[in-house]
């Protein structure tokens, strides 16, 4: 009898670290915990961005200047997910759309709910579902998802950057 | 500018798990078979510039400290490029620049991913606290740009589907490629699961391990050699998160190319290029590409894929190795694009060799559509 | 060949942990500053390289998220390398050379309070033999400093010595982290980390980023400043199997030390990227440099941004000899363990 040799093993590496969000994210979402959502004005281009980095790439420079923004806006874009990803707790088939908040020049991926998964679209109209006060934290989870508004769509063309 | 040429490309062959080997051995096997093709010894070598994707792919940080020996840099001046996805491209400019420099006659580079050896969908998204878990992965992230593009120039759902098979079709004439699909069509393609829309199962690259190397010498071994000569090089990088970026048609890959064309006195490259590797790791990225990189005007991409220009009989083949679509080792993917077009103008892509081609194109990106490498090789000095 | 001068050169105050900051918030003061001292902008630069690790904390695309911190549109000309920024200095001096850019704008960063630092770089070492073991970066070290004692060429003494030279100059360097002096009673009773190092001979764990920027003689003569130029840069890396190395020398950096032809100049200080006490005798002696000064600036010993810590040497070079009556300086950097990648670098100031 010969024993089956084996070519490999697992050799799990655990390292724990402390992970940290960066003073200008940090400010956004302690406002996220508050149910505001607080963006950032480039002092050059006055491109607003959301959720802020602290920067605007197109300058190099700071963004400092905040502003809040209504928790209301378009699909950018979108992908219907149809494979489940390891250790996300979120059920296939799920809409991850491209937000783009009114008065935001950059977009975020959050989920879109309540919709017949057809009926999404481009330029389609949203706005956040908020999780119960009490379940509020320092995350964007605090919106379970978006919602369409069912107002007309808008033009495409309003995403494109205007200086 | 000194110039610099490929004298040799070595690739291993692409698989889901080559177990057979260590990281070393399979870095080691690219390398043997370029210094082969190179008809050059370790003597020869002046130094190593090695490539990769993020070390947490394998779990080993800086893994060209423990590669040493296997790489060949043993005393030698050795440099460590990570770009993202654009890696292999990027190592391949940086590689040049050594010899174009005037410091080095002769450098060897290698990129390599070993993918099986670790988790690469945990590696590239962690659980931060402070993120809501909707990333979908590298399809997930790419999905809504190629659904905006198939928006804006109102193409058809079964172009996608035509680069998945052409690339495979291709990939039946290369030994080295991973995805062997005999007898692959479109109606094939589009009965595969749908995994992120609008990309089915066989519309997306495979996860792959395997390298590829090169050795590029200044004139000194080139002229003596079937060598293919860099005619023009260059990257561009933008910020992830920057208002104003389209990255459907990202700007850094226009203005990359038209670098790389200008240096290399190219006017009209769908005329003037013979065929070109080009990264297209989901099938949308080759008609986003065609545009982005000049080969047409914008809108007219998918024109030139439904009229198979891009076929390997075609006016500007793509991906006649089958791509990153058929082989997707990354940290070596962008190499593998750049060394395939050294292969095509040196008559040395047996059956996948475009007939009479002089000029050819290697390009890479990476992250978000935003880190770009390409260069354009000759046959002529 | 082009010769290269260093332009300008910032580093921020280096702090035990940067706490929230991100690699954004590390990396745009110090390359606002170098824009500051040349006038330049981002459109002045022609090439951009960045040095980072992701494994310092933990998250893959250090560098991406870094880059947010530069001016991008246009789209610009720029690399990475997963290694000390001294090497992205390397490659940014290539592309100048070969005629792609006449600046460049180089920096690196680092956080490594998110981790356990002596562990994490365990995984630096061979995966299939070495790391499973976790030998930590600084029990190789310490095998290291214990062969040379065993062998003679290093005492208790001299480590000490080398420590408090060390924070003595770092009293002079507003952004050193380090300036508490222990006493010899102190450093010669403190418990090992592994013997015969203890604390006191590790470098601290440190949060930061530092920039600089390259170009031409011509770009350097239009700004009108000190010339300092980089008159030579070597590198070179030794085996990873420690078996096959006898770690009481460095082929290295002796082979370095004769490539930069140093016994061909007056060299008037040394900055080293020693991240151990013992470092600072031994890399002495292989090079010979009898007594001449080194780390006038404290050194990794007084603050070590993993990263950036090698071109701060060259970046310190670069200020001593701005700001002093001095010609010619040695930088060094390094990378892996028992100093098994090294960098040397003459730097010259220029008179016209």
């Amino acid at each position: 009898m010969t024993e089956e040799k084996k070519d490999f093993f697992v050799s799990d590496i655990s390292l724990s670290y402390q992970y940290t969000a960066g003073n200008a994210t940090t400010r956004f979402l302690n406002k996220v915990a508050e149910g505001k959502l607080v963006a950032q004005k480039c002092p050059k281009c006055s491109a607003v961005y959301v959720p802020p980095r602290g920067s605007c790439p197109r300058c190099g420079v700071a963004t400092e200047e905040e502003l809040e923004l209504p928790d209301t806006g378009a699909v950018e874009s979108f992908t219907i997910v149809h494979i489940p990803i390891p250790g996300n707790p979120i059920v296939p088939p799920y809409v991850s759309a491209m937000i783009r908040l009114d008065g935001a020049d950059i977009s975020f991926l959050h989920l879109i709910q309540e919709i017949d998964l057809a009926d999404i679209r481009i330029g389609m109209r949203v706005q956040a579902v908020w999780k119960d006060k009490s379940d509020w934290g320092t995350t964007l989870e605090n919106i379970k998802w978006f919602k369409p508004t069912g107002e007309d769509d808008v033009d495409p063309s309003v995403f494109k950057f205007k200086e | 500018m000194i110039e610099a040429a490929v004298i040799g490309v070595g690739q291993t062959k692409y698989e889901a798990k080559r177990r057979d080997v260590s990281m070393g051995g399979l870095v080691r096997k690219a390398i043997d078979k370029a210094m082969l093709a190179a008809d050059v010894d370790w003597d020869a070598i002046d130094a190593v510039i090695l490539g990769k994707a993020p070390d947490m792919f394998e779990g080993v940080m800086m893994p060209e400290l423990s590669l040493v020996d296997a790489i060949g840099a043993n005393g030698k001046p050795l440099l460590r490029v990570h770009t993202a996805g654009s890696v292999g491209g990027s190592t391949a400019v940086i590689a040049a620049s050594h010899v174009c420099s005037g410091n080095f006659d002769t450098v060897l580079t290698v990129t390599y991913e070993k993918q099986s050896e670790s988790n690469a969908t945990w590696a590239l998204s962690p659980k931060y606290p402070y993120s809501p878990h909707i990333n979908a992965g590298a399809g997930g992230y790419f999905a809504p740009y190629m659904r905006e593009y198939i928006r804006r120039y109102d193409a058809p759902e079964n172009i996608g589907w035509k680069v998945a098979v052409k690339d495979r079709l291709n990939a039946l004439k290369n030994p080295l490629a991973h995805l062997q699909i005999p007898g692959i069509d479109e109606n094939m393609v589009a009965e595969t699961p749908m995994l992120w829309e609008p990309l089915r199962y066989l519309e997306s690259c495979p996860s792959s391990d395997g390298a590829c190397a090169m050795v590029i010498s200044n004139k000194k071994l080139a002229e003596s050699r079937n060598a293919a000569w860099i005619k023009g090089m260059a990257v561009r990088s933008e910020g992830t998160l920057s208002a104003g970026r389209d990255e459907v048609n990202p700007q850094g890959g226009q203005d990359c190319a038209k670098d790389i064309y200008d240096q290399a006195g190219i006017t009209n490259p769908f005329k003037e290029i013979d065929c070109a590797e080009i990264y297209v790791p989901f099938s949308w990225y080759e008609p986003m590409w065609l545009e982005n990189l000049h080969f047409c005007d914008l809108g007219e991409g998918w024109k030139l894929t439904e009229r198979g220009a891009t076929e390997i009989e075609g006016d500007i083949p793509f991906n006649m190795s089958g791509g990153v679509l058929s082989s997707n080792p990354i940290g070596a993917s962008g190499m593998i694009r750049f060394g395939e077009a050294c292969l095509q103008v040196t008559n040395q892509a047996g059956d996948h060799q475009v007939d009479g081609a002089n000029v050819a194109m290697g390009h890479a990106y990476g992250g978000a559509a935003q880190f770009f490498a390409m260069w354009i090789v000759s046959n002529k000095k | 060949m082009k010769d290269i001068y260093i332009l300008a050169y910032a580093q921020n105050p280096i702090v035990a942990d940067a706490k929230a900051a991100n690699e954004v918030e590390l990396i745009m003061p110090v390359v606002h500053q170098v824009f500051k001292q040349t006038g330049f902008t981002q459109n002045d630069i022609g090439f951009t390289c960045s040095g980072s690790c992701d494994y310092l904390q933990g998250a893959a695309f250090a560098f991406v998220e870094g880059l947010s911190a530069i001016q991008t549109n246009p789209p610009i000309k720029e690399s990475h390398v997963e290694m000390d920024a001294a090497w992205a200095l390397y490659e940014s001096i290539l592309k100048i050379q070969m005629g792609d850019a006449e600046t460049a704008l180089i920096y690196g960063f680092g956080k490594s309070s998110p981790g356990d630092l002596p562990f994490v770089s365990t995984l630096q070492t061979d995966p299939y033999y070495m790391s499973p073991l976790w030998p930590d970066k600084t029990s190789l070290a310490a095998l290291q400093a214990q062969l040379l004692m065993n062998k003679g060429l290093l005492t208790k003494k001299d480590m000490y010595e080398a420590l408090t030279q060390s924070i003595s100059n770092a009293k002079n360097n507003p952004n050193a982290l380090v300036t508490a002096m222990p006493s010899e009673d102190d450093y010669l009773t403190a418990d090992y980390l592994s013997s015969p190092l203890s604390a006191f001979d590790c470098a601290p764990i440190s949060d930061g980023a530092s920039a600089m920027i390259i170009g031409t003689e011509e770009a350097a003569a239009k700004l009108g400043l000190q010339k300092i130029k980089i008159s030579s840069v070597h590198h070179s890396i030794e085996t990873s199997n420690f078996g096959a190395r006898d770690l009481s020398t460095s082929e290295s950096i002796i082979g370095l030390g004769k490539k930069i032809n140093l016994k061909s100049f007056e060299l008037d200080f040394a900055e080293l990227h020693t991240q151990f006490t013992y470092e600072i005798p031994f890399i002495r002696g292989l090079l010979d440099l009898g007594n001449i000064d080194i780390n006038l600036s404290g050194g990794p010993l007084a603050g070590n941004v993993m990263m950036a810590a090698g071109l701060d040497s060259i970046g310190k070079s670069f200020e001593l000899l701005k700001n002093n009556d001095f010609n010619n300086g040695l930088a060094h950097a390094s990378s892996g363990p028992c100093l098994q990648q090294n960098m040397l670098v003459h730097l010259e100031k220029i008179n016209d």
